[in-house]
């Protein structure tokens, strides 16, 4: 009993590792992901070592050189308050990457553990959490995290991640959810249940490895979706403290200055959340190329 | 036919009532109290009193719930706290000026995205088919806002060919008149949307091309071309309804960021309004009227698809 059903894990560990292998070469040859992988890169460094290369700390202000041009100096010019757009833009770098990573993270845990126990255990426990969830996705993204922050009086970054990532749970549990539903009629799940093993164990030792492709693809695709939701709800200054360098809050606070032809404030941060934002999707249509799910 | 629309229907009410229940007490979940939120920390014991029992909340929270429905479903969207008048009387108007720019925008977003899909699945790995896709795609995932403050920088200040507010400065605020000033802020929510119905008409044509019945047209002598318009477009538009109908709650969390870029009166300002000024009566009525547009939308697609798909259809009355 024992040796046979290892036999059949090995087996599957095998071919795993070749599907694996595959991928990658198709991946390294694909080039919108190659792209995508190259920007997002320059941007995760932005974030770590950004504060570094800022010529200005991102909140000092000189009322001497108010809304001036890019220049030398100024390499992106300056805001109404005499802040270094440059500098601005390097701070908020790392917010919005923290935030949309976290977010996501946070959606892809919770929701992947419900999808992986509605997919597995049916039932009502499925009926019921689907029909909440379908409820949940029925109210636009943007209105519920909109709803949430002034329920809970949120102006912090903390508040808006934790929104993101329960808004996000359930279309990430209905992915996972239809994966699981499949696998969970192969022989690896009924001998695992013969061997007697656990239900956790089943869960995250057998199924999950299983059904990873679709979480990864799943968790590029909200991360896009995260860095869209963040960047929104602090242009509309919801759930953002005062005074943050969130690329979304900077145009907030200065495209109003681009009727008088002050432009860069509110350009610079904005080519920021399209170019960070693009280079996800390319990196997430790359993987559901290869991945095929 | 009739029970599977009557089932659809039923689902819509659950999801309703779930949605309800969800917006009552999301707004509850803290423990502090409305009104001294609402009043502010200098506000007396009797003030607070006051204030509950006129919006009453000194009622078990059951209670205020199953009033809250009753008065839903009796049309009546409570009072707002900050204007201190009936939620609708701020609401309806704001969903009639956000309904025409979702209008103005549909009637735009809907025949560019499918003829977009239509056209990159005919040149298949061609350029134009990259460009479609790719493109499509990655406008898809740039917010609206940054859409809109870009595309005010290029037409309505450097170029200054289009307006740059959604509504008409001078005269008379028709729909008609309206028409040149909602070009700009369609025109954000089509770059976010085209991208998703125009990758899903594109996968459906394609397979619909390479399906037997297009075969046999083609080889009955029929040329690419009239194959694709008569054969093809009826059974491929089929998957377009569905993905246009689950993009309308995109398209309603997209009019929030738009309007207030172009300063429009719509709802979305008015949410936005409420968001900042705690004024729950008119953010839950709102959130509830943003959810039943949606579901109806759901619900007609549903019928639409089952309607116009004769292997659902034929399932159906089984």
């Amino acid at each position: 009993m024992n040796t046979s059903s290892s036999a059949v894990r090995t087996k599957s560990n095998a071919e795993r590792k070749a599907i694996r292998a595959e991928r990658f070469q198709l991946l390294r040859r694909n080039k919108a992901f190659l792209v995508g992988a190259f920007i997002l890169s320059f941007w995760l460094l932005i974030a770590v070592f950004g504060s570094m290369i800022a010529p200005y700390p991102y909140d000092a202000m000189d009322f001497m050189a108010v809304s001036k041009k890019p220049s030398g100096t100024y390499w992106f010019g300056t805001n109404k308050l005499g802040q270094d757009v440059f500098s601005r833009v390097l701070a908020g770098t790392q917010l919005i990457v923290w935030m949309s990573f976290l977010a996501t993270a946070l959606g892809t845990i919770v929701g992947g553990t419900l999808g992986l126990a509605a997919g597995y255990f049916k039932g009502w426990f499925d009926i019921i959490l689907m029909r909440i969830l379908e409820a949940i996705s029925a109210i636009p993204v943007l209105i519920v995290a909109l709803l949430a922050i002034a329920a809970l009086d949120g102006q912090s970054s903390g508040i808006t991640v934790g929104v993101i990532g329960f808004v996000f749970a359930p279309n990430i549990a209905r992915t996972v959810r239809a994966a699981v539903l499949s696998e969970a009629e192969l022989e690896y799940v009924a001998a695992a249940r013969l061997r007697a093993e656990r239900t956790p164990h089943i869960l995250f030792k057998e199924i999950l490895p299983n059904v990873l492709p679709p979480i990864i693809v799943e968790f590029t695709v909200r991360l896009g979706y995260a860095i869209f939701a963040i960047a929104t709800l602090s242009f509309l200054g919801a759930g953002v403290e005062a005074g943050s360098p969130n690329w979304g809050s900077q145009i907030s606070e200065n495209w109003a200055y681009i009727f008088s032809n002050i432009w860069w404030p509110t350009l610079f941060p904005a080519i920021a959340i399209a170019s960070l934002a693009v280079s996800v999707n390319l990196i997430s249509d790359g993987l559901l190329e290869v991945f095929e799910v | 036919m009739k029970k599977y629309i009557l089932n659809r229907l039923g689902l819509s009410v659950v999801t309703m009532f779930i949605v309800a229940t969800i917006v009552f007490f999301l707004t509850r979940i803290l423990p502090g109290n409305v009104a001294r939120r609402y009043l502010g920390r200098s506000a007396t014991e009797e003030d607070l009193v006051k204030f509950n029992a006129k919006f009453g909340l000194d009622e078990p929270l059951l209670t205020q719930f199953y009033r809250w429905l009753r008065d839903l479903l009796t049309g009546d969207l409570g009072t707002s706290m900050a204007f201190n008048k009936p939620a609708s009387e701020l609401l309806l108007p704001a969903i009639g000026y956000s309904s025409r720019l979702a209008l103005m925008s549909f009637l735009i977003i809907v025949p560019l995205s499918i003829a977009g899909g239509i056209v990159a699945a005919m040149y298949r790995g061609k350029l134009v088919d990259r460009f479609l896709t790719v493109g499509g795609l990655s406008a898809a995932v740039i917010p609206e806002f940054v859409w809109a403050v870009t595309l005010i920088l290029v037409f309505g200040v450097t170029l200054e060919v289009l307006p740059v507010t959604a509504f008409p400065t001078r005269g008379d605020p028709s729909f008609l008149s309206q028409i040149e000033h909602l070009i700009l802020p369609s025109t954000a929510l089509l770059l976010v949307l085209f991208g998703y119905i125009a990758r899903i008409t594109r996968a459906s044509v394609i397979e619909a091309l390479e399906s037997d019945y297009m075969r046999t047209a083609v080889l009955k002598g029929l040329s690419r071309r009239r194959a694709v318009v008569t054969h093809v477009l009826r059974n491929a538009l089929l998957p377009s309804i569905a993905v246009i109908a689950s993009q309308v709650p995109y398209l309603v969390g997209g009019l929030v960021a738009v309007e207030i870029v172009f300063n429009y009166p719509g709802f979305g300002t008015i949410l936005r309004d409420a968001v900042g000024g705690r004024d729950y009566a008119v953010l839950q009525s709102g959130v509830m009227l943003t959810s039943l547009v949606i579901v109806l939308f759901q619900l007609a697609a549903d019928i639409l698809f089952a309607v116009l798909n004769p292997r659902i259809r034929s399932r159906i009355s089984e």
